[in-house]
């Protein structure tokens, strides 16, 4: 498979058909029963939860809500989630683990959102409560980044026991344009930043950060969602079907092992 | 909008200060006439003596602004004298993504900061409490968190976990250490998962979040005490005040993401002194039941 380019993938994750969680859900699972906020403040658009059976299996799915079109977007708010988002999944997470469901979820995010009620009511809070949530949750749990994974905001719903990158998807700790603006003053090189900060699927599985790749359909998923999403079914059922049969202590501690070795770093001699 | 500078944050916020009124309190900053003799505030504008600012622990005698320490001058205030003994001092980074000229960049600060990272971490007592410390230090690329943060306070979570202690972290950090990538990303979920067992074992866990604590760390293990603890006017926040500024285009008051709102907003314990940060950290010591160290 020759590698395509992360500024050409960045275009491929923006086009305008790329398949959202909106197309792929009824085309994965069955009976999706949608199950709204976080019991504290309120329900969050950018945030979509709810039971259904994956293969038969009864199973709790988390995603993030990229829109089709503007107004889509404009109601879920292009998918970058409020604290109540963050605490919807926790609350679905933890009610997935009393029933030993296992939890699967679909990543698609610029980032949590920026604003002053965000602030107020405790974006970093909210994120780091699921960090550490997911870390030590009782039932398995498989991630998918779909599109764009970014920095904290998808990461709260990338704590997990298996992580998967469609294959054109791009996985980072902030945007390329973002990348670009503050360490060359200048965002129209996110080109140039795409390439330099290691953010595609290939990179991802090299760097240790992800398990899998799922291939798309030819030339991207937007040519074909149907076979992109059997795509998807058979890498997640293999993962579910491995992980429920796994002892949960044993899940918890390669959970833990998974991230605690991420990193580089040596040692100077005396 | 969006993710562009998620993790963006202070350094800009304050570096418009800092070019309208005269320099922070850091050596290299280029002298102005008065030099290193003048401490002037970047929150009220005020001046005081360097020296008498510096016998003040570095703080604004006029608006309580509790300013940025060096690691040594906080752990010279925080823990009883020569009890800390450092855990991995000698740890550094590598370059995971191939950054363009990080090795060298790393290098310098070593020298100037006489620390290899942004956060130093060991075992102290204070007022003869036993416990585990980090303190992080702004002044190390503002004390951003990269692989060698990431793993000096995993292990320091996983140290005091074993050996059933508390564990303090003076928190400050302009978010992830972007030239890191990835990596420094995991290193917000691998932190997450030292504390989550730290406290299966049902020990302490205080956080102190210092000016300026933000991004990555505050959306990980700045967030996790048991009792978190902030500096009087510290800023305190997951985005960067100028991105918020440039989404929603209105102006934002001047208390927005200081200590004193995070308090307000319920996501802080207390604001706490400089002065009576010892007499607090060993109180809150006593009450969870942690025992005096023998002389
Ligand atoms: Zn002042």
């Amino acid at each position: 498979m020759s590698r395509i380019s992360a500024a050409k993938r960045l275009e491929l994750i923006r086009n305008k058909n790329r398949p959202t969680v909106n197309d792929y859900i009824p085309m994965i699972f069955h009976n999706f029963t949608q199950l709204h906020g976080d019991r504290y403040y309120g329900d969050d658009p950018a945030i979509m939860a709810g039971l259904a059976f994956f293969m038969g299996i009864p199973v709790t799915v988390i995603a993030h809500v990229k829109g089709r079109d503007i107004d889509e977007n404009k109601r879920s708010n292009f998918a970058m989630p409020h604290p109540e988002g963050y605490r919807k999944a926790l609350r679905l997470a933890k009610q997935a683990e009393k029933f030993r469901r296992p939890v699967v979820c679909l990543i698609d995010t610029p980032g949590a959102f920026c604003g002053i009620e965000a602030e107020k009511r405790g974006q970093g809070e909210a994120i780091a409560k699921n960090l550490m949530e997911f870390m030590s949750l009782r039932t398995p749990i498989v991630s998918i980044v779909l599109g764009e994974g970014g920095s904290g905001g998808a990461l709260a719903l990338a704590v997990c026991d298996e992580l998967m990158l469609l294959e054109n998807a791009l996985y980072s700790v902030i945007s390329p344009r973002g990348f670009a603006s503050i360490l060359w003053k200048d965002p129209t090189l996110e080109t140039q930043a795409a390439e330099l900060m290691k953010i595609t699927s290939e990179d991802m599985l090299e760097l240790g950060v992800c398990e899998k790749i799922i291939p798309e359909a030819e030339g991207g998923a937007h040519n074909d969602p149907q076979s992109t999403a059997e795509n998807i079914s058979d890498f997640l059922f293999e993962a579910v079907q491995r992980l429920i049969k796994t002892d949960v202590d044993v899940l918890l501690k390669n959970r833990y092992e998974k991230f605690r070795k991420i990193g580089m770093f040596s040692f100077v001699h005396e | 909008m969006g993710l562009e500078d998620l993790f963006k944050t202070v350094r800009d916020r304050f570096k418009d200060k800092d070019e309208k009124s005269s320099p922070l309190p850091e050596t290299h900053k280029k002298p102005e006439i008065p030099g290193n003799l003048l401490f002037k505030c970047p929150r009220c504008r005020a001046t005081a003596y360097m020296e008498e600012f510096e016998k003040n622990r570095k703080v604004c005698a006029h608006c309580d602004y509790h300013s940025r320490l060096t690691w040594r001058e906080r752990l010279d205030i925080t823990a009883d004298k020569g009890s800390f003994r450092e855990f991995d001092g000698d740890m550094v980074s590598m370059n995971p993504i191939g950054f363009p000229d990080y090795e060298k960049k790393i290098s310098r600060l070593s020298c100037e900061c006489k620390t290899n990272e942004a956060v130093v971490t060991g075992e102290c007592t204070i007022q003869g409490y036993r416990a585990v410390i980090g303190i992080m230090d702004s002044h190390f690329m503002m004390a951003s968190m990269g692989s060698v943060v990431g793993e000096k306070i995993t292990r320091l979570f996983e140290y005091a976990t074993e050996r059933k202690l508390p564990v303090i972290i003076f928190a400050a950090s302009g978010g992830a250490r972007m030239q890191e990538g990835i990596i420094s990303l995991m290193q917000m979920a691998k932190t997450s998962g030292a504390i989550a067992r730290h406290n299966e074992a049902r020990q302490l866990y205080i956080t102190v979040l210092t000016d300026p604590t933000t991004g990555g760390v505050t959306a990980s293990f700045a967030s996790l005490g048991d009792v978190i603890i902030a500096e009087p006017k510290a800023l305190i926040g997951f985005a960067g005040r100028r991105v918020i500024q440039d989404t929603i285009k209105q102006h934002l008051p001047d208390d927005f993401q200081s200590a004193e709102f995070l308090l307000e907003n319920g996501f802080v314990d207390m604001i706490t002194d400089r002065k009576r940060m010892r007499k607090i950290l060993s109180r809150l010591l006593k009450v969870h039941n942690y025992r005096k160290q023998e002389e």
